[in-house]
């Protein structure tokens, strides 16, 4: 295999693809698994270390996790040659491969909305980046972690289509 | 009524069932 074949291109964007993919998603589940369970437990003069510091940083590799696992997972599709058979859910193709991959990609997708378009801009409210009211900012606290809660959840046949793709067919 | 997403372990158990139903939808459409 020649350094600069396609082939190693595709394993590249590929490879790209997990290392950005466990960014977002390991930071998705320390959200969800660790800190989010941790906040009601601690003391209230412990609690900006974590909305202060731990929580921005953390958002800051989570979100852009999330930007950099869709580009290079679209990239990858493209070079693969399905990015249109995946879009479409491989109907009409005869091809399970693109049927399941497509899944992945779709929902890996409303994952990637609910990110950029959901979580973050109510996060920033959450966090004083932008002004909100106490009861604003209540709301946004309750949109933003089901937004979050609803990720956790589509990871897990998110995580099924996308391994599935490349084991089964 | 509360909401399945506010707790953790329901989360991942509808993430449990939501894979068996795409897993069927793939193979209804493939």
């Amino acid at each position: 295999m020649e350094i600069v074949s396609y082939e190693w291109w595709t394993f590249c964007f590929r490879w790209l693809h997990i290392i950005s993919g466990i960014m977002w998603i390991g930071h998705l589940w320390y959200f969800n698994f660790v800190q989010t369970p941790s906040m009601p437990k601690i003391p209230d003069e412990q609690k900006p270390a974590v909305t202060k510091f731990i929580a921005p940083t953390a958002l800051f590799w989570f979100r852009w996790g999330a930007m950099a696992t869709i580009v290079t997972g679209l990239i990858l599709a493209g070079l693969n040659g399905y990015l249109l058979n995946a879009i479409k859910l491989g109907i009409g193709d005869h091809n399970p491969r693109f049927t399941d991959i497509g899944f992945g990609m779709w929902l890996g997708a409303i994952m990637w909305f609910n990110v950029w378009f959901i979580i973050w801009p109510n996060q920033k409210k959450v966090l004083g980046f932008v002004p909100a009211e106490a009861a604003e900012k209540k709301r946004a606290g309750r949109i933003a972690g089901l937004a979050s809660r609803t990720n956790t959840m589509l990871s897990i046949p998110m995580l099924y289509a996308m391994a599935g793709a490349s084991h089964f067919f | 009524m509360k909401n399945p997403l506010d707790s953790l372990g329901a989360t991942v158990f509808l993430g449990f069932v939501l894979t068996v139903v795409m897993v069927l939808l793939i193979h209804a459409i493939a």
